[in-house]
């Protein structure tokens, strides 16, 4: 690997190897797939939030004209679920349904419009069951959702301690009890989930699916179809948007694969926007109680959660959700003592799952609040507090997770220097305020969510005389341009231009495994396979050029599109490969990552150890209307410590792009259902996403610590700059109209009642009571 | 139920002319992604919220899932794929892409076609209008930063890097 100094591509700013395709309408997204002879199909949802499911009557369904098949559960009874230890799922419902939504058959037909006729025809004899539709109702109620749970409703309990907290607390200075509320909110990738499958005449299926996660699709597949894993090819096409809402294996993948088994014809399943938002696996409702306990310098003694997750109607990945809920917490801050306490529950709403910043968004938003609300009794400036709590490089955090590089202060100082804060901060005029916040992140995981001792992700490259490189590589670009990230590399290394690679990616029959696009792993570990294939290959190109000038190995080197030796001969990349053909046979190498064993050593002690931390500071500007109870946010500054940005580019658009997420679901987005079970507004404008007017200006300060793992230094960037935007604006707020938000989103009615609270607070007690 | 017979109708597509049959109640997006095969418009959410499917229909840009196929006979449709012309990007398209304004690309068909009929109608247009204009064009990935700034490489205000720039007018407050 080239040092940080001497790189040619690495660092500089470039276009992504795909987007020339996207500007031109050309790439091909799964629901643009048509197929002879295809098939359309459509999910039947329950109308019930808890029911058990008497019979079904597909008699008049069948005598529809154009209807060609139906599918029920029994036909796929076989259970599933992202996470090994919880597999509680069913493709389509056996005998209960647990959510409004939740899918209870599946029809075929020549044309979508004749499907969804049909699923009018189909009489599904429910018995309504006692709903439970929030954690007091699940934990209070003696009916089970779930009839196998050990817990009553627990879907999964984490008690974890670190250090004496309690005593902690009760020698601490300054103590800070406070609860919290983190409504759930959901991805909405522009683009809804569509899946199509195909059936070879030899019994191959193939499915091309919306998925972020072909290679758990193509493991989920197998099991419930029970075909081999051989027998079954999945392909992510170009994918819309997906933010954790496509991870999980999904109803219509395993309907569309039945369904083409069934009639041996292509059959499409593309979900409305409505059915998006039940299928949902979005952000996660917490209810939370932070302790957080300091000494008179402010410097954090104890820290200790309670926390009650929302989970929904099954365990996708709640198991870890409830981990990270507390795991991903213990830095960019020094923590002497640590406990956590989080249950999650299952209740009868659409279930949730991973949500850019899997776990980590609702607990960081409590605690940078509670710390906000430590400095403000030690009369502390928010930034200093943050500053003298750093927990620094090169340390092992106190629930034994290992930190190599750490910008954060790096980040502090940028967001200060950028936002103006030394000269405005409490000085704005009334309804004006700055806030701070800062937070940690993973890159990656250390263990595969199934254990094994293979590769997390793997390349393979070919590179031949015509002087193009291919590399095959597994990995799901979904938009962050991890189809990008070989070129960048291979471009580097090999001394090509990256446009001359190509990448073949995401296809279980080209490529080689990769675990997904999920806990920002892909940069990290794709980077690294690839410099691995790479270096190889650069090893070969660099002995034929060498001799070829009759020069020593060491002395040639490859640069965009050329290689050359000290005297000033050159040669270009394509004859440089000839040489190297000629000189080795075909070429070609592959490369792969898997993580050191990491964390520490406890129950759980792996979940949240990663190769690599990021790590992120946001300064809010915000301006309140108190007549209104609207909080405009004027300014976003985000810098966030990537390691280093192999294209500062799309570390910006990763940013940008998480602040925005956050903003929104500070000010506007909320998974709500009302007492029947129903989404609130399961459309785009009714949820509220926000549009170019609603965006506040997003400004990213790249900050780089080069970590000495990461490849080139890179850490991740897609997840971590979220975390901090909402306790940003939250602690602004208070800067702004001394009021405190603890619960999300905030909404001007809960602006005003926090207004007219303050206000009563100040006004003498009104006399005659 | 019975289904309404389907009428032909004539469609002029990034100036080529189409004869095609359709239901009454179908949507311009569904000729032209399932009847033309233009799949570069898009549906993210068929109700008119998210603007993926923008098409310009005589110039003005329109969302053609809300867009009856028999309204569009003998007017202009022009979909991404007309964007270009000839093996030339449109200088929107070209600064999108330099820009890095295109992540998953989904919603970008329709906002390269309200920003191209911005800049054909407002040649220089300030931030506010550029927000404004592209206001019904949801993206999901970009924090529309990068778009913005796209727009206005395009318009020849500012290089890529360097954006947006200017007053941010036109902030609706929350």
């Amino acid at each position: 690997m080239r040092t940080p100094s001497r790189t040619r591509v690495i660092g500089t700013r470039r276009r992504k190897v795909d987007s020339v395709q996207k500007a031109t309408g050309q790439a091909i997204y799964a629901d643009d797939l048509q197929l002879p002879r295809m098939l359309h199909a459509k999910i039947l949802r329950s109308p019930h939030p808890h029911a058990r499911i008497r019979s079904i009557d597909f008699s008049e369904c069948l005598a529809l004209p154009g209807v060609v098949a139906v599918l029920r559960g029994e036909e796929m009874p076989v259970r599933y679920g992202i996470i090994p230890w919880t597999e509680d799922e069913q493709a389509l419902a056996v005998d209960k349904v647990r959510y409004v939504g939740d899918e209870v058959a599946c029809v075929a037909a020549l044309d979508e419009l004749t499907a969804q006729e049909a699923l009018e025809k189909i009489r599904v004899d429910y018995e309504p069951l006692p709903a439970l539709l929030s954690v007091d109702e699940a934990r209070r109620s003696e009916t089970r959702i779930h009839e196998g749970s050990k817990h009553g409703n627990v879907s999964k309990h984490v008690d974890l301690a670190f250090g004496d907290v309690d005593l902690e607390l009760s020698r601490s200075a300054v103590v800070v009890e406070e609860d919290f509320y983190y409504e759930g909110s959901t991805h909405a990738p522009i683009e809804p989930h569509c899946a199509v499958a195909q059936l070879d005449g030899d019994g191959n299926l193939t499915v091309w699916s919306s998925t972020q996660i072909p290679h758990y699709l193509h493991r989920a597949l197998a099991k419930v179809l029970g075909l081999p894993e051989r027998r079954i090819r999945v392909i992510q096409p170009f994918l819309g948007g997906a933010f954790g809402g496509k991870s999980d294996p999904f109803a219509l993948e395993f309907c569309v694969a039945k369904l083409a088994q069934k009639t041996g014809r292509p059959v499409k399943i593309l979900y409305t926007r409505e059915e998006v938002f039940y299928a949902h696996r979005g952000r996660h409702p917490m209810k939370m109680r932070f302790r957080v306990g300091t000494d008179r310098e402010g410097k954090i003694t104890a820290v200790d959660s309670k926390i009650d997750i929302d989970g929904g109607a099954y365990s996708s990945f709640g198991l870890v959700t409830a981990y990270y809920s507390g795991q991903l917490l213990t830095g960019p801050y020094r923590f002497p003592s640590y406990r956590f306490d989080s249950t999650r529950w299952f209740t009868n709403k659409p279930c949730c799952g991973p949500k850019r910043g899997h776990g980590s968004v609702q607990p960081r938003f409590g605690f940078e609040v509670a710390l906000d609300l430590c400095a403000e009794r030690l009369g502390l400036d928010p930034i200093e507090i943050r500053r003298r709590n750093f927990i620094g490089e090169d340390v092992v955090t106190v629930n034994g997770q290992r930190i190599g590089s750490n910008g954060f202060e790096r980040c502090l100082d940028a967001v200060e220097r950028a936002s103006g804060w030394k000269e405005r901060y409490g000085r704005l005029p009334p309804g004006r305020g700055l806030g701070v916040a800062g937070s940690m992140y993973i890159s990656g995981t250390a263990y595969p969510i199934y254990p094994n001792e293979m590769p997390q992700t793997g390349v393979q490259v070919k590179l031949d005389r015509s002087g193009r490189v291919t590399v095959f590589s597994g990995a799901s670009d979904i938009g962050q341009g991890s189809n990008s990230v070989p070129a960048y590399v291979l471009a580097e290394e090999l001394g090509c231009c990256p446009e001359d690679v190509v990448c073949v990616a995401a296809d279980t029959d080209l490529t080689p495994v990769d675990l997904g696009a999920y806990s920002s792993r892909v940069t990290y570990m794709l980077g690294l396979a690839c410099l691995e294939a790479a270096q190889r290959l650069r090893a070969q190109l660099a002995a034929a050029v060498a001799a070829h000038f009759g020069v020593p190995e060491g002395a040639v080197e490859g640069e965009l599109g050329s290689w050359r030796e000290p005297g000033g001969r050159a040669i270009s990349f394509q004859e440089a490969v000839k040489l190297a053909e000629a000189k080795f046979g075909t070429l070609g190498a592959t490369g792969s990552y898997r993580t050191q064993k990491l964390g520490g050593d406890y129950r759980g002690g792996t979940i949240g150890a990663s190769p690599a931390y990021s790590f992120t500071a946001h300064v809010a500007e915000v301006a309140v209307d108190e007549e209104t109870g609207r909080i405009a946010v004027e300014k976003l500054w985000v810098a966030h410590d990537c390691g280093r940005a192999l294209n500062p580019c799309l570390v910006e658009g990763q940013m940008e792009g998480s602040a925005y997420m956050g903003y929104a679901e500070a000010l506007f987005e909320e998974q709500g259902y009302d007492g029947r079970g129903l989404h609130r507004g399961p459309s785009l404008l009714d949820y509220r996403i926000p549009t170019t007017l609603d965006t506040p200006d997003l400004q990213a300060l790249v900050v780089e610590s080069i970590d000495p793992n990461g490849p080139y230094g890179a850490k991740e960037a897609g997840e971590g700059p979220l975390h901090p935007a909402i306790p940003a604006i939250s602690n602004a707020v208070w800067r702004a109209v001394g009021i405190r938000l603890t619960e999300l989103p905030f909404t001007p009615a809960k602006v005003l009642r926090l207004l007219r609270e303050r206000d009563a607070q100040r006004r003498p007690a009104a006399g005659g009571g | 139920m019975s289904r309404p017979q389907k009428r032909v109708v004539r469609l002029r597509v990034n100036g080529e002319d189409h004869e095609l049959a359709v239901s009454p109640h179908e949507t311009l997006l569904e000729a032209l992604r399932y009847g033309l095969r233009l799949t570069g418009s898009k549906q993210g959410c068929d109700k008119g919220d998210c603007g993926a499917c923008t098409v310009r229909l005589d110039g003005a840009p329109v969302l053609s899932c809300l867009t009856l196929a028999l309204e569009a006979e003998g007017r202009e449709v022009v979909t991404i794929e007309g964007l270009a012309r000839g093996a030339a990007l449109d200088p929107v398209q070209a600064a999108f892409d330099e820009c890095g304004a295109l992540q998953c690309g989904f919603c970008q068909s329709g906002m390269m076609i309200s920003a191209r009929a911005l800049l054909d109608r407002t040649p220089s247009p300030t931030l506010g209008e550029i927000k404004e204009a592209l206001s019904g064009n949801l993206c999901r990935c970009t924090g529309y930063t990068k778009i913005l700034e796209a727009v206005q490489v395009a318009a020849g205000q500012c290089r890529p890097g360097e954006g947006p720039v200017g007053d941010g007018l036109g902030r609706r407050r929350t």
